[in-house]
Parts: C-alpha cells; structure tokens; sequence
C-alpha cells in the first residue's frame, strides 16, 4: 500500500500522508476546516478535549464504506484511503457544534468588555458563528478565588474552558512545570502549587496558546484595545530564542509583544520571557513591517492596506534622529 | 451682428413707456404696503429661540451622555467598541483598573479613566449608542452641543459627559 492515502472533505478530494488527521487534511485544503480549541498543532497529545472539531465520517474507509455510527474529533481522528467525510454541508455537524459552543459558554463570563483577548479570541470567533445569542443556563456560573500565579501572567479561571493547552506547554517546552489542572470536573481549575509564581524562562508562551482570556499579559492589562493597537513584525537577537515576535504599538509606545501566529492560530516561533516582557523599547527591535492580520479579523478595522515597502526599516536610526 | 442661438425659447423684451398711472407710483407703494401688512396678522414662522423651544422628535440625536446604573455606579468599562463603531473616529478612551475603594463608583473592574469625544468631529449617528454593550452611551433627546468659541471647548471629557449623581436616583 502506498504510503499517500486519499481523503475527500465536503466533496474535495486530497491526497494525504498517511498518519494525517482529518483536521490537518481539512486544513492543507484550506478552506471550511473545522474549528478547534484545545488541539494545537505545535505541541503534542492536545486535541479530544473541546469536541467542536466533531465531523461526519459518511465512509470510513474504501475497504469499510459503512459510516461511522457517531460524530468523530477530526483532531484526533486518523485519514484512511477513500474516507469521505462531511464537515459543514451536514447540518448534523453543525447542530453538534452549535451544542459544544453552548456548552463552553455555560460557565463562561462572557465579559468580553473588560476581557484583554476580545478582538483575537478564538471562543469569541466561535460563538460569533455557532453560538446562541442567550443562555438556556439558570444556575449560576463557576466561581473561583483569585489566584496570583506571577507579576507578567493574570489567571482568569472563570473564562477558563480547560483545554490544557498551557498544560502541555508547560511540560514540553520549560524544564519544570510548576502550574496543572487541579481537582476534577466541574470543579476543576488551572493553578499553582500554593500560589508559585510561573518563572520559566518560557512561560509567557501560555499567554499566546490560551485560546480564550483564561490567560493574559498582565503587564498589557486593560492597556489598550486590540484593534486599536498596530501590530507590527519585528525580531531582535536574542540568545534563548529565535527573537521573531509581533510588536503591538499604539502611537511610538510598544504595549505588548506576542509570538507571531498562523492562519490557524497557531504560534510558529515560540519566544522567551526576556524577548515578551523585557524589551518594551522599539530600537530594542528591528521593525520588519506591519503585519497582516486578515480581512476578517477586527484588528485589521481602520488600518492602512498592505503592501508596506522597506521590509527592513531600523527603528533604532529612525527614532534617535528625531 | 448674428447670435448664436442655442435654443429656440429665446424671449424677445419689449421696452414700452410707463402709463400715467404707473408713473404716479403711489398705487403701486399702497399695493406693496398692503401685502406687508397683512403679513404682520399672520401666523409667525419664527420663535424667540433661547426662551422659547420647538417640540424635539423622540428620536432626535442630540449631546451624548454616559450613564450611571441604579446604585450610581458608571456603566461604561472602556471596552473600545464605541470608538470601533465611530464613522467620524469622534471618542476616544484610556481605560484603567478599577481600586478596591473605587468599587462604589465603577460597575466593572475596568472603567474609563479617560473618556472623550470630539463635538466638532462628531456626526451624531447614533451608532456609538448601538454598539454599546452595557447601556452606557445615549444620545439625549433634549440636549445639543453647545456653540462655543473654542476649538478646545468642543472636546467633552467625563467632567461634561457622564450622568449628574442626582439624576440616576430618579
């Protein structure tokens, strides 16, 4: 058997490796893939968590043509030869999803007002697209005590939707580990050992992989809206990391630094602490550029169209000769 | 000397003398006078504006106003998407984090330090009121933006935009 398999996705065929999720078949066709909260490609074993990456498997394979009885994570859910599967053309599908969407909004605040994440929130993505515009939930939303995990991280436990995200971070990309998942269920919450403080030299990366504002820069909060600041591409040298960041300025002043991150999401370059919280002047960096978010992002409101000339403009020259 | 004629509806004036009668004017003063007068026993067009007021239409769009909830508390938490909504980009905001003793005077944990809008560029679309999520912006039905002789004096902060103590106990 050969080692490409071929799968077909709302009625278009690609052929895949084999070993490929559904997901990332939907994904290399690039359009209508399905959402996905917890499952993040950059590290490994998430996925299966939220359940709004649920699709029809209508074949499952070209030697078992019969349908898969119930709906599939297409995170986790592996390609086969000749599976068909259906996506957003079966209302199946989307009347799950729209319950999944539901149901993480359950406990959700929705206070999106103050949250620091509105404006790039992916739960804000998708309940703008599933979610119902009131709550059938009576009984009260999930409250916790306030905990103080460090001076550059702000927990909000309630916008939490446990996708342990910042779990596997943890795990896999800092040496020790000192914040999980405690307690079980309903209950359940991201925090530290008796308020330890998250130093790792990486840990600022749980900011940008937290897909709601469970997680936030606490020296950015309640600085500045996210569309009203401009991101910029920049990257400086730095000896932990590999120094490529987005720069997120409001007038000459940088008020925050992330990770640049792809279409789907996705961080591509993990930076470090030093690169995130430390270097807060511009002729720290070399501006590349401005950034594109994407039409359909709300960061894009009332910028400027791209194409930008000078990809290398030195901040440093620009801003001591004024 | 020929003229271009562009259309065919040119008319022709003929200058005759005046008749005796419209030499005397004095008809023609009386004629003018009478119509002048019977204005002075119609009904008047105008008011005396600063004293008197014209009804307002429910849903005039006049000075805008941030309101306070029933405790007195401020509405607004600086979310930004009055300023987003703006076609005129007439408001903008820094907001800040509400203090444990400030809890009394801000609904949310993040209020508004600084709120402003810009008379001068605003067009008073109504759609800041639309956009915002906590019933915090309304443009008043009875109030327009005063005149004044200051560009600066257009800029309204929170000193002139929020909602009087007083009034929300009403």
């Amino acid at each position: 058997m050969s080692d490409q398999i071929k799968i077909t996705i709302d009625g278009e065929s690609i052929e895949v490796p084999k070993g490929t999720t559904i997901l990332q078949a939907a994904r290399m066709i690039g359009k209508n893939y399905p959402p996905a909260m917890c499952y993040y490609t950059p590290l490994k074993n998430t996925g299966g968590k939220c359940r709004v990456c649920l699709v029809k498997v209508a074949q499952a394979s070209e030697a078992n043509p019969r349908p898969m009885p119930k709906l599939v994570a297409s995170c986790l859910t592996q390609a086969e030869h000749g599976m068909v599967v259906e996506n957003e053309s079966s209302p199946e599908v989307l009347e799950a999803r729209n319950g999944v969407v539901e149901f993480l909004l359950i406990n959700h605040p929705l206070d999106c007002p103050v949250c620091d994440q509105a404006g790039e929130c992916d739960l804000q993505n998708l309940s703008f697209e599933h979610g119902r515009s009131e709550t059938r939930y009576e009984e009260g939303r999930r409250e916790f005590d306030k905990i103080d995990i460090g001076p550059f991280i702000q927990l909000h436990m309630t916008r939490c939707i446990l996708c342990y995200r910042c779990v596997y971070l943890a795990d896999q990309l800092t040496e020790k580990r000192v914040h999980g998942v405690i307690n079980r269920g309903d209950v359940s919450e991201i925090s530290t050992y008796i308020q330890n403080a998250i130093e790792n030299d990486f840990s600022g990366n749980i900011i940008d992989v937290c897909p709601v504002g469970a997680l936030t820069d606490k020296t950015y909060r309640f600085k500045q809206r996210v569309w009203f600041s401009k991101p910029f591409d920049a990257h400086r040298d730095c000896p932990k990391c590999t120094g490529k960041s987005v720069l997120w300025m409001k007038g000459q002043d940088i008020i925050r630094i992330t990770s640049r991150k792809d279409k789907f999401g996705e961080v591509i370059d993990f930076i470090c602490n030093e690169c995130r919280f430390d270097h807060k002047e511009p002729h720290h960096w070399v501006i590349e550029g401005p950034r594109d978010m994407g039409e359909e992002s709300v960061i894009s409101a009332n910028k400027y169209e791209l194409p930008v000339v000078s990809p290398a403009v030195n901040v440093d020259a620009k801003f001591v000769s004024e | 000397m020929s003229v271009i004629k562009l259309t065919n509806r040119i008319k022709v004036m003929e200058r005759k003398p005046m008749t005796f009668m419209e030499r005397l004017y004095f008809p023609a003063i009386l004629k003018g006078m009478s119509i002048t007068i019977s204005h002075f026993f119609t009904k008047k067009a105008t008011i005396q504006y600063p004293e008197q007021k014209r009804p307002m239409s429910d849903v005039f769009r006049g000075l805008h106003i941030l309101k306070r909830d029933d405790k007195g508390a401020e509405r607004c938490t600086a979310c930004g998407l009055c300023a987003l909504a703006c076609p005129a980009e007439a408001i903008t905001m820094t907001a800040a984090e509400r203090t444990p003793e400030n809890k009394h005077l801000y609904r949310e944990e993040k209020y508004a330090a600084v709120y402003e809008i810009n008379m001068l560029r605003c067009i008073f679309c109504g759609l800041c009121e639309e956009a915002c999520p906590k019933e915090a912006i309304f443009l008043q039905n009875d109030k327009m933006a005063p005149a004044s002789y200051e560009r600066e004096d257009f800029i309204f902060g929170k000193d002139r935009l929020v909602e009087p103590f007083l009034n929300s106990k009403s």
